[in-house]
């Protein structure tokens, strides 16, 4: 597992406060990991945090799943 | 006390409703960052607060207008104090004029810093207070958001407003555990009102039940209780201090 991969699941982890071996990278946010659209906004801003990196909005929405939010990190990074 | 170590940020703070709350959440304990656009009164107020109270008191000259202003101004109360706990959006003006009458300006100015520079301070500290998960938003409006009044198209409308986004904000931040109330003042001793002529304050007086204006210390003591957390379980309410006159 990549150090992105890692970051971005332990923030999820703790935004989300569920357990680490639930965030898996197919798991959807609001239907897996039971986010709500407030916690999705807060799990961005985590990830802003973390990665000192602004996320838009538009592409914010597309993330979805784990996986999906570690690979737009990983490309952010790439960049 | 019942506002020990907390942080306050009061806009509008340096005379009048806005003074007034900033002195009673510091004699309960509260430290303060407090902004106005009149610098020098602002320099005054603080002055006063620390030696009568010994809180810390942060001031900035800004305009709430400006998210950008107000954005700086939030990241400067956190550098300096490391939290936030409440906000209080008191700054308002008028710009009283008949319908008819009244100028592009004179709307967009009261609308700008009466609503527009409430949702600006709300938003930038929701932030923080999302990641403390806890916080206490009390905003200013007036009785003359409820019931309207004439000549104040602009202002009534501007409040009215503040009302709305006081509920709003309310729902979407409760989850939070963040609590935002609306104060609606009614007839208040400031230099607001002050500038009313004496025929207009009879007749104000004439539908006031308790039969006198209110003081800024009656408005600043419903501040304190909806900062505090005696009023925990209080959310999305509108609170009218005014002596009986709408009911």
């Amino acid at each position: 597992m990549s150090e992105i991969s890692e970051k971005v699941k332990g923030i999820v982890a703790e935004q989300l406060g569920v357990k680490a071996e639930e965030v898996k990278e197919d798991a959807k946010f609001i239907d897996d990991l039971g986010a709500d659209s407030l916690d999705t906004v807060e799990l961005v801003m985590a990830l802003e945090e973390e990665f000192g990196a602004e996320i838009p909005d538009e592409d914010a929405e597309k993330m979805t799943t784990v996986g999906e939010a570690v690979k737009y990190i990983e490309e952010k990074a790439a960049k | 006390m019942k506002l020990e170590n907390k942080v306050s940020f009061i806009t509008g703070a340096a005379r009048g409703i806005g003074k007034e709350i900033a002195v009673q959440f510091a004699k309960e304990g509260s430290d303060l960052a407090i902004c106005d656009v009149n610098e020098e009164i602002l320099a005054e107020t603080k002055k006063e607060i620390e030696l009568s109270t010994g809180r810390k008191v942060l001031t900035g000259k800004v305009d709430v207008t400006s998210a950008e202003e107000v954005g700086e101004f939030v990241k400067k109360i956190l550098d300096n104090f490391n939290r936030l706990d409440i906000l209080v959006n008191n700054a308002g003006i008028t710009r009283d004029n008949l319908l008819m009458r009244m100028s592009e300006s004179e709307w967009d100015s009261v609308l700008d810093v009466n609503l527009k520079g409430a949702f600006n301070c709300i938003k930038a500290v929701s932030r923080p207070m999302m990641k403390a998960k806890s916080g206490k938003i009390v905003n200013m409006a007036s009785i003359i958001g409820i019931m309207g009044n004439a000549g104040q198209a602009n202002y009534s409308a501007s409040k009215g407003g503040l009302i709305a986004l006081t509920k709003t904000a309310a729902k979407e931040l409760g989850s939070r555990n963040i609590n935002i109330n609306a104060i609606a003042p009614g007839f208040i001793q400031t230099d607001m009102t002050d500038k009313l002529g004496g025929d207009v304050k009879e007749k104000l007086l004439a539908h006031i039940p308790l039969g006198c204006m209110g003081t800024p210390e009656d408005v600043a003591k419903l501040a304190l209780f909806l900062a505090s957390d005696d009023a925990k379980y209080i959310t999305g309410q509108v609170v009218k201090v005014d002596g009986g006159m709408v009911m």
